[in-house]
């Protein structure tokens, strides 16, 4: 097989089958969670569900004083790498064309030099975070292989676009197939592992807040 | 033939703005950081200017920045070489053409004198020998 | 191009003459152009031009002249199999006559289909008879793929022989080949899908000698020629990449030479053919622009005399000189955009993904219910007695 076949490979049919995998992977576990709801309060509501949900939807991107006192290295690695993660998949002129091409809709993306440095940022932030998790005996011991997993997957990913970029790998086609293959392999694992908290979470900070928001209670 | 020219072209509307392409501009800084070599070691410098990737109007760009000097030559052997001395002394404009008058290289040199201007040595000799035969074929009338 | 049709017309080859030249009485091209009235100067001004063609930086002149006086008329010969000539038309079609014919008329082309005044069996005992005079020491030009060995012969075959039986016969006694051309290089448009003959390149048949490829669709007339004289000047095979092409040519990729670059890396786009921002001359990547993974020497060299390039006139580049870029997407989406309808797939999974996660949601809750419905009270004495 020849670089080309692969790319060409990478691009259409595994990609369509990835695609395939994470949309009906990941809309069945969350129109399972909706499907179930939640049980019925029948106490009187004191303030809004709805507000107090979308309230701590947003709040909680705000790093917790005490989380960050506690374990700062964590929330600052962490959110450098997830802010460079989602810049550069959602910001990048060729992912651009690519959501386009897929989902229809368009929005502007950043100059090359600045993803291509978020890229490296996020690289190095993602190391970190193993080296961390390696080093630090508590985290070692709760870590499961799930976690080394999507550490993985998510690294590669990032990796092999930041070296199909700079044409490390040669020939090119073999490059971008490489990474287009990894992204491929992070699609198909999502749905199935911790990774589904990249729409979960949101899911849950809204129940959360609706909760308190019902209550009257500030959170 | 007819020539491209020939053909009755018509563009309709008022041409868009050439662009700027910003491609001369590190050209000239090669040319400088080539320039401060001469002056420093005394070392020439040939850059290929077929080997930059120039867009339209890039290259008469890069004339207008390098002006033009007092001197200018131009060399007939296999079709005409135009030599142009930039408004930097030491930075020439070389320009090969081939017997049909088409450019095959345009270089910038940054010497003294053009490697192409000086007499090759080889031809030193040839050129003593025969001026030597002249004088004797004279003399000997 | 009467200037650099063969050197020894094939007719010319007959048995009755001499023995043929080896490649070692060949005259040198030093001597060959001192005849011809090239002055020293005029020397130098060649090589300056030959280095230009070479992608070899200038300074590099001296050393091509100190090992062109000295260089031998290699003897070629040129095999066109399943091509379109267009490979031919662009080596012809070169604007610089001076340096191209230079070189031409310094390698003695002592067979080609197209160029040759010989026909019939005068052509083909020209190929032979080069082949027994230069044995070891020619080189084998090749525009064109041919079907491979297991597919019918019948589909390609030159005065009864079939392009296969050729191609092996001549590159036995080759010193190297040359595959000119995307379709001798990597199948080219013989081979895009279904491959009805059953094409395949140069380099899937010959493994034994070495292999240059100078693809696209077709090659710059400069890289043809470029090629034949560096070999010509060194005397060995040029520094090649992942398939086998010259790094001096191939070595950047179309997008990293781009003078459109700037606007890439600015995210200024080029949206349809007649907008704007195409006529400001922005980035073509969305109008699918193969720049990014397309290796050759455009940007720089340009076609026609230097006047322009595809890129420079508006077009997108197709990425004419990797393999296979006939079926590599379609040639006006984007490089990132994959072939197939996703947004369809997505839609289509979407759904099946909705209707088993409200499947399963809506299941656990029924037995939910019904475990609520199911549920019987118990009091402390019950429990007690039943222990």
């Amino acid at each position: 097989m020849t670089a080309m076949d692969f790319l060409m490979l990478t691009k259409g049919p595994l990609f369509q089958a990835a695609l395939a995998v994470f949309a009906l992977g990941m809309l069945v576990r969350l129109v399972e969670i909706f499907v179930l709801g939640r049980a019925h309060n029948y106490a009187a509501p004191r303030g809004s569900a709805v507000l107090g949900g979308l309230r701590t939807t947003y709040k909680r991107f705000e790093p917790d004083p005490g989380t960050f006192k506690a374990a700062p290295f964590d929330v600052v690695v962490g959110m450098i790498w997830h802010i460079g993660f989602i810049v550069a998949l959602l910001l990048f002129i060729p992912h651009v064309e690519l959501i386009k091409s897929t989902f229809g809709i368009a929005w502007p993306a950043l100059p090359n030099p600045v993803v291509d440095a978020v890229t490296a940022i996020t690289l190095l932030g993602l190391l970190a975070a193993l080296v961390h998790r390696l080093a630090h005996p508590v985290k070692r011991f709760l870590s499961t292989p799930e976690d080394y997993l999507i550490w993985g997957v998510t690294f590669l990913v990032m990796l092999t676009g930041w070296l199909a970029y700079h044409r490390i790998i040669n020939p090119y086609p073999l490059a971008l197939g490489i990474h287009i293959l990894a992204a491929e392999i992070f699609l198909v694992v999502l749905p199935f592992t911790k990774l589904t908290h990249i729409f979960t979470a949101f899911v849950a900070r809204y129940y959360n807040g609706a909760i308190f928001g019902r209550k009257g209670v500030q959170s | 033939m007819a020539s491209i020219g020939d053909i009755p072209v018509q563009v309709e509307g008022a041409p868009a703005a050439p662009a700027e392409y910003g491609n001369a501009l590190p050209v000239l800084s090669e040319v400088r950081h080539a320039l401060a070599q001469l002056v420093d070691g005394g070392e020439p410098t040939q850059i290929d200017l077929g080997a930059m990737p120039f867009g339209p109007g890039d290259e008469d760009r890069l004339m207008a920045l390098l002006g033009s000097g007092e001197v200018t030559a131009s060399v007939n052997a296999l079709g005409l070489t135009r030599i142009q001395e930039t408004a930097y002394r030491g930075v020439w404009i070389v320009e090969y053409l081939n017997t049909d008058d088409q450019r095959v290289a345009l270089h910038l040199e940054i010497a003294t004198v053009p490697q192409l201007l000086r007499s090759p040595p080889a031809d030193l000799s040839d050129a003593l020998a025969a001026l030597e035969t002249q004088l004797a074929a004279a003399e000997a009338k | 191009m009467a200037t650099s049709s063969p050197q020894r017309p094939a007719g010319q080859s007959a048995p009755t003459m001499d023995p043929p030249l080896g490649p070692i009485q060949r005259p040198t091209l030093g001597e060959s152009l001192r005849r011809n009235g090239v002055s020293r100067r005029g020397f130098l001004k060649f090589c300056a031009a030959t280095a230009s063609m070479m992608a070899l930086p200038p300074s590099m002149a001296p050393a091509i002249a100190a090992a062109l006086e000295t260089a031998r008329r290699p003897s070629v010969i040129w095999l066109s199999f399943q091509e379109c000539t267009g490979c031919t038309e662009s080596l012809t079609r070169s604007f610089s006559p001076t340096v191209e014919n230079l070189i031409l008329d310094t390698i003695s082309l002592d067979y080609h289909h197209t160029l040759q005044a010989a026909a019939g069996d005068a052509a083909e005992h020209a190929r032979e008879e080069a082949m027994r005079a230069n044995a070891g020491a020619y080189l084998v030009v090749v525009d064109g793929s041919l079907p491979g060995p297991k597919a019918n012969p019948g589909h390609s075959t030159i005065a009864g022989i079939s392009n296969y039986d050729m191609l092996m016969e001549t590159v036995a006694d080759a010193a190297a080949v040359i595959a000119v051309g995307s379709c001798a290089a990597f199948g080219g448009l013989p081979k895009a899908d279904p491959n009805p003959s059953g094409a395949v390149a140069v380099q899937d048949l010959v493994k034994d000698k070495p292999v240059i490829n100078v693809s696209g669709c077709p090659p710059l007339p400069m890289v043809i020629t470029g090629v034949l004289a560096q070999y010509l000047t060194f005397g060995k095979l040029p520094e090649l990449d992942e398939y086998n092409r010259p790094r001096a040519f191939f070595g950047q990729s179309i997008h990293d030479r781009c003078y459109r670059r700037p606007f890439y890396d600015k995210g200024l786009f080029a949206e349809t053919f007649d907008d704007e921002g195409a006529k400001k001359g922005w980035c073509l990547y969305r109008l699918g622009c193969k720049g990014p993974m397309t290796y050759n020497a455009c940007a720089t060299m340009k076609w026609n005399g230097g006047s322009s390039w595809p890129v420079e006139s508006g077009a997108p580049c197709l990425g004419c000189s990797e393999p296979d870029f006939w079926d590599a997407g379609g040639f006006y989406d984007a490089l990132s955009v994959p072939p197939g309808n996703s947004g369809e797939m997505l839609l289509t999974a979407g759904a099946a993904g909705v209707a088993v996660g409200a499947g399963v949601g809506l299941l656990a809750r029924s037995k939910a219910k019904s475990a609520e419905k199911q549920h019987q009270t118990v009091t402390a004495e019950q429990l007690e007695q039943k222990l």
